[in-house]
């Protein structure tokens, strides 16, 4: 980078930290999204003046990033620059990078967005988790993200792909790609990916595999697998997670494998990893009133089959809260892809701006439910009560409890 | 009730793989509660994409992604579907579903793409997409619903609409979808009969040919809740 521009970085790195500094002292933002948008607006390369010199691994993918990126960066070990707060668009990733000097660091990258950060971190290894349906009023649709992807992976030199080779989305979006490590993960949620993006041919799905007429198949020479055991490019490891459900430990090998090709220790890695209990909130005992709360986000119809998949078969009581603000995409019809029949034996308190929708669909569904009005009313349970949440209702249930 | 029930209410969901792509599934499970809370035995019947088109009471198509939507006509063509349809069955279709029935639509671009004739109705690209809130006066009532799409739908003469617009864009930003004696269409997606429980009502009773005993449930009041909230 010349100098000139080198300094303008410099100006503009200073400035992403005081007014982050500022943000927080005044209270009036969280301190990471608005410095970003002020550090953007001064100097348009910035994400690639702060990442110089540093080992990048970026995650993408619907369902995940926070989780995986999370695990990476415990993993790796010692300082690690990662935008753990969850705004994973470029405004984020500066934010993130310009508060640390580490050597290290894995960002989390909204999926339409990935293009443009990978082209300007030039990033050592890039984590392609799933694709499905989030937020579709935005009108993201999933199969133009992954021709998007496909193009950029099949110019990126020396980036190393990490893929999930259990959905096709993703394998069309990396196939083309220099350097595939591909993991063989459980991946339940395909329903988005049934017609072949080649040729839109029905796509055959069997136990293990799946595969079109076309030729379009999934890819054979897998480097990590998670079946009986989870072997990560030829090292068996002993995963032990904290983290509760199968697509954490789906998240893990992932985590794992990225980290194999930046030549961290995978022994030390693995123990890191099984370790973590709590990620960004998610998943940690939380006080509010007198309940205790273990808080579950879940975004969208994968989030949420993988999370209910979580939950005890017994006769507690589950409360679930739906917000369909920006963030959350103003459309909540999804809510009928999300097989809330599991939660049949359950009473299910409605929370949220959108908590006639949900009771609605629960009705249809013959899931005993309770729209809530009055919350002192509520009663409280002896054990810690699981509340599911939309991106926009868990912040607010993350800022209205404490943590116990 | 005094009439002695006899029917059976079987509902052909049509492709769920492909035209569910914005909880299109819900509309065939509130058929089928609405049905069973009035001791009248339903069925769904999802149609994957193998299979043949069974027979059925009611048909339901969902929206879908450019793509899966062109794949959803091409085999939908090849199937028993339209001569069904033709001969009387009942269909109710939203988004993607409604320009299938059409004559023709337009999506990946400018192409066009064959229909399969059943309406006289030909959908082009919109100049822009339709994403937002949509509410149509339908007869005496309101419908309320949300709307993702980038249809402009011209109807053929003598096609009548589904309703006029209150809000939001619909086929044209003038009226939304059509009806015929056997076919609702609505560019309302997704579980729209979930937020209209009386629209749900009045196609269970065209279907069943029945008169339906009232029923209070929760949706009663989300449909109130988002009435007054989208036209107030
Ligand atoms: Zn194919």
């Amino acid at each position: 980078m010349p100098p000139a521009s080198s300094l303008r970085g410099t100006v503009a790195r200073r400035a992403v930290v005081t007014v982050n500094f500022l943000s927080r002292f005044t209270a009036r933002g969280s301190g990471t999204v608005i410095g970003g948008r002020v550090g953007l607006a001064m100097a348009p390369r910035l994400l690639e003046h702060l990442v110089q010199g540093r080992d990048v691994i970026l995650v993408s993918g619907t369902n995940g990033k926070t989780t995986t990126s999370a695990m990476i960066a415990a993993g790796w070990g010692g300082v690690v620059a990662t935008n753990d707060t969850g705004s994973n668009m470029p405004a984020g990733l500066v934010a993130a990078l310009a508060a640390s000097k580490s050597h290290s660091a894995v960002l989390e990258v909204d999926e339409s967005w990935l293009s443009d950060v990978l082209n300007a971190t030039g990033a050592r290894v890039v984590t392609l988790l799933n694709l499905s349906r989030d937020q579709l009023d935005r009108a993201n649709e999933v199969r133009q993200i992954a021709e998007r992807w496909r193009l950029l992976l099949a110019s990126a030199q020396g980036t190393e792909v990490v893929a999930n080779a259990n959905d096709p989305l993703v394998v069309y979006a990396a196939e083309l790609a220099t350097s595939v490590t591909w993991c063989d993960v459980p991946t339940p949620w395909t329903s988005d990916a049934v017609s072949c993006p080649h040729c839109t041919q029905p796509l055959h799905f069997a136990a293990a595999s799946w595969s079109c007429e076309c030729g379009f198949a999934k890819p054979i020479n897998v480097a990590t697998t998670l079946r009986d055991g989870l072997v990560v490019r030829g090292s068996p490891l002993a995963l032990d997670l904290q983290l509760p459900g199968a697509f954490n430990r789906a998240n893990a090998a992932m985590a794992l494998t990225a980290l194999s090709l930046v030549g961290a220790d995978l022994t030390i890695a693995l123990a890191r990893v099984n370790s973590l209990s709590s990620v960004a909130g998610r998943f940690s005992l939380r006080r509010w009133r007198n309940h205790r709360l273990r808080l579950l986000l879940a975004k969208n119809p994968a989030g949420f089959a993988a999370m209910l998949e979580t939950l005890e078969r017994d006769d507690s009581n589950v409360w679930v809260a739906i917000n369909a603000r920006l963030a959350d995409g103003h459309d909540p019809s999804w809510l009928y892809d999300v097989p809330f029949e599991l939660l049949r034996g359950h009473r299910v308190f409605c929370f949220g701006d959108r908590r006639l929708d949900l009771a609605t669909r629960l009705d249809y569904g013959n899931v005993d439910y309770v729209v809530v009005g009055d919350e002192s009313l509520i009663p409280v349970s002896l054990e810690p009560v699981a509340v599911l949440a939309n991106y926009t209702a868990f912040q607010e249930c993350r800022e209205r409890s404490n943590a116990c | 009730m005094s009439r002695k029930i006899e029917r059976v209410l079987t509902i052909g969901l049509i492709y769920p793989e492909l035209l569910g792509t914005y909880g299109d599934g819900g509309n065939a499970r509130v058929l089928c509660e609405r049905a069973r809370r009035r001791g009248i035995a339903a069925e769904i019947s999802p149609v994957g994409i193998g299979d043949d088109v069974p027979d059925a009471s009611i048909y339901l198509l969902g929206g879908g992604e450019d793509g899966p939507q062109r794949l959803g006509a091409d085999l939908l063509r090849r199937s028993s579907f339209s001569s069904r349809v033709r001969n009387g069955s009942y269909v109710l279709a939203v988004c993607a579903g409604l320009q299938i029935l059409g004559t023709s639509f337009a999506v990946e671009g400018d192409d066009e793409f064959e229909g399969l004739d059943l309406v006289d109705v030909v959908t082009q690209r919109g100049e822009t997409r339709s994403v937002g809130d949509l509410v149509v006066r339908v007869g005496e009532r309101d419908l309320v619903g949300f709307e993702n799409h980038g249809g402009r739908t011209t109807l053929g003469a003598g096609v009548e609409p589904l309703g006029r617009v209150e809000r939001g864009r619909g086929n044209d930003g003038a009226v939304d979808g059509y009806q015929t004696t056997n076919v609702w269409a609505s560019y309302a997606h997704g579980p729209v009969l979930a937020m209209n429980p009386w629209f749900a009502d009045r196609v269970l009773e065209r279907v069943l040919d029945l008169e339906l005993s009232p029923l209070s449930t929760v949706a009663d009041q989300l449909y109130e809740e988002r009435r007054a909230k989208l036209l107030g």
